[in-house]
């Protein structure tokens, strides 16, 4: 007989098992999806699962894509995992990316690395200053942070509307909301120009090892703040503050931890993170700052960030699935003609199969032989 | 300021207002009973796609509606299954809940995108809209509006008035005690519940067949996070609620009342003044944050489990 009854302690095991059972589960609903608009599941797999890895160009993709969400997935993991609900990733990469514009498209044609760390900067402190605003709110006026920080997200996107129908928008550009393609200098380096350079300095000669498209040096900063904020959450004390801080808030209170300094720096240090994953979008892959810098990064990294467990390492591996999502259904629009919208789509059921498969972390099911044996009844 | 300019901006944030109303006396009566549902803005969008593809289908208004209200309801038990039987964290689960109605409602509205549709339309109610002044402005309007008086009205009656009004209060502040008293506290849940996603789904509805008459990804333009944060700035109180929501809906409507005027803004910029009015709003609610704490539910956004004490 099968019985569902509450585990003593949190299992472990099941909370690493949790995402893999619901990928799965996406994939069985997302066939009966395919098979409803009478496209073949293999043929359907075969664009969303194997098509990021077919070549060199696409792997690079890959990266464009998880670039981004890693960058803000990870900084949303030290929000959660202080229990602060910080919504507001969209907003701060969008702000971001329209602050590092606006003194992008203002450098001197030739422009150099001084610059281009000038614009970086100016992208991730925006991002700061937009997180700070939902912070000050919470910290001074105690408002919901999860209102506060989507209200700030509908004005980061109106405003970066203003600022491309209105003063950034490119003179030449005959009316189109977009600004000015940023000087080369401003650019970031792509990431097989680095690579093959680095190897070529070493080896004394030149070297064409590996070819990445369209993939900026942003995924290795990326790829380095999740490592670093995995060593800062587990292996020093203001880590150790954050973890006790969102497990008991009174526990905090009682060993003297300051809780004001924890909100602000999740907060901030996510805020630069997203404003970084901005000034990297626009001086990376696209260039100039455009109506549509995000698909909506900022909100699918929430989702990276609990299918990772809120453990940055994991977080590195979900945002490549997220990524590669978010290629597969660029790749699917073209080749199967599927709206890119079904994204959202595979990204809520993701969720809801995720939560739901979490219950086994705190609840198992047990069989049970005897069905005599009522006085084990699971009432507490 | 003449008074036909005083009359029409007052009749267009009671009209702008209305949805947000409607989605929110769902909200509230959720929230009585305990449940903080965050995927207001999903099961909106759900219900304006499905009441403007019902209408386009069936030619008719009414079945727009009804499907509209059936898809809120539909969401809003996914909802439903996850928090309460499951449950899920009721936060995290309604981010899901606003994802996924996003997402499911761009796909399925793809072909609707451009069409158009025979709204609703103006109802001058006999005699009534001939009150000078007052006439026009309350009574002049399309029938969802004097239905969400009638809501409105029938809300606050079940839940001061009745005993299934008392019980939703009881479970939303002590689940424990309610279920002490032999009160289903769970499947009351997951009436309020549905109830509330039926509210959304009525008020997704409003936007594609009443204020717009066509459906465009994400329209509702996060109306139901304004809805979330009305309720907690009318403090579970009706009275407040009607009130807070034609003040958005005046605020909302700012563009057009400044068109009127020399002031020449941005259109990007003054689309900011509801959320900006929203911050402010909460920010104001915090110079009283013991009357604040007083009026929310007790058990608000707490899984309940009654196996589990």
């Amino acid at each position: 007989m099968l019985k569902i009854q509450p585990r003593i302690e949190r299992s472990t095991r099941m909370s690493w098992l949790s995402p893999l059972i619901a990928i799965l589960l996406t994939l069985l609903a997302s066939c009966l999806l395919f098979l409803a608009l009478n496209i073949s599941p293999m043929a359907a797999f075969k664009v969303f699962i194997l098509s990021p890895f077919s070549d060199s160009y696409n792997i690079g993709e890959l990266m464009v894509k998880t670039t981004p969400l890693l960058l803000c997935a990870t900084g949303l993991t030290l929000c959660y995992r202080a229990n602060i609900w910080n919504i507001g990733a969209e907003g701060q990469l969008l702000i971001g990316a329209l602050a590092s514009s606006a003194v992008a498209v203002h450098v001197a044609a030739d422009a150099g690395t001084t610059e281009l760390m000038i614009v970086l900067i100016t992208g991730a402190c925006a991002g700061m200053a937009w997180a700070a605003i939902p912070t000050l709110l919470y910290q001074r006026f105690n408002t919901n942070i999860i209102l506060s920080t989507i209200m700030v997200n509908y004005i980061g996107y109106y405003l970066l509307q203003w600022a491309v129908y209105g003063p950034l928008m490119d003179p030449n550009g005959m009316g189109f909301p977009e600004s000015a393609m940023f000087p080369d200098g401003v650019l970031l380096e792509p990431l097989e120009t680095t690579i093959n350079s680095f190897f070529s300095f070493f080896s004394h000669a030149d070297v064409n090892i590996i070819q990445t498209g369209r993939a900026t040096d942003s995924i290795a900063v990326a790829l380095l703040m999740a490592v670093l904020t995995n060593i800062i959450l587990y292996r020093s004390l203001p880590g150790f503050k954050l973890r006790v801080f969102g497990e008991d808030k009174a526990a905090a209170r009682y060993a003297g931890f300051n809780s004001n300094r924890i909100v602000w720096g999740v907060m901030l240090f996510a805020g630069a993170l997203a404003g970084f994953a901005g000034a990297s979008e626009v001086t990376g892959p696209i260039g100039q700052l455009i109506p549509q810098v995000s698909p909506g990064y900022g909100y699918a990294a929430i989702i990276v960030a609990y299918l990772g467990r809120l453990n940055p390492i994991g977080v590195i591996i979900s945002a490549f699935f997220m990524g590669a999502l978010y290629m597969g259904s660029d790749m699917a629009q073209i080749e199967l003609g599927i709206s890119t919208a079904v994204t959202g789509l595979f990204q809520g059921t993701l969720l809801f199969f995720l939560l739901a498969c979490d219950y086994l972390i705190n609840y198992e099911i047990v069989f049970k032989r005897n069905t005599t044996d009522t006085t084990q009844s699971n009432e507490a | 300021m003449d008074i036909t300019l005083i009359q029409n901006t007052l009749s267009y944030a009671l009209i702008t207002g209305t949805p947000l109303l409607i989605i929110a006396l769902g909200e509230l009566v959720c929230e009585k009973s305990g449940v903080l549902n965050l995927g207001q803005e999903g099961m909106m969008l759900m219900g304006a796609m499905a009441g403007f593809a019902g209408t386009l289908l069936t030619g008719s208004l009414f079945l727009g509606i009804l499907l509209a209200m059936l898809a809120g309801m539909l969401m809003s038990l996914i909802f439903g299954v996850l928090t309460l039987t499951l449950n899920t964290n009721q936060v995290a689960t309604g981010l899901a809940l606003t994802i996924f109605g996003t997402g499911l409602s761009a796909f399925l509205g793809n072909t609707l995108v451009g069409q158009t549709v025979q709204g609703f339309q103006r109802i001058e109610i006999p005699l009534l809209h001939q009150i000078p002044f007052f006439g026009s402005l309350l009574f002049s309007h399309n029938i969802l509006v004097y239905l969400s008086f009638v809501l409105v009205a029938s809300v606050w009656h079940i839940m001061h008035k009745t005993r299934l009004g008392l019980t939703i209060r009881a479970v939303g502040e002590n689940p424990h005690s309610a279920n002490a008293l032999g009160i289903h506290v769970i499947m009351l849940r997951y009436g309020t519940v549905t109830f509330g996603g039926a509210m959304a789904g009525l008020a997704g509805a409003y936007m594609s067949l009443a204020t717009t008459s066509m459906w465009a990804e994400g329209m509702t333009a996060g109306r139901g996070w304004i809805a979330l944060a009305l309720v907690v700035f009318a403090s579970w109180r009706i009275g407040y609620l009607m009130l807070g929501a034609y003040l958005f809906g005046l605020m909302s409507m700012m563009h057009l009342i400044l068109q009127g005027t020399a002031i020449t803004v941005s259109p990007n910029l003054l689309a900011m003044l509801p959320y900006l009015a929203t911050i402010l709003v909460m920010v104001l609610l915090s110079t009283n944050s013991v009357r604040q704490k007083l009026s929310t539910p007790m058990s608000l956004g707490k899984p309940f489990d009654p196996k589990i004490h």
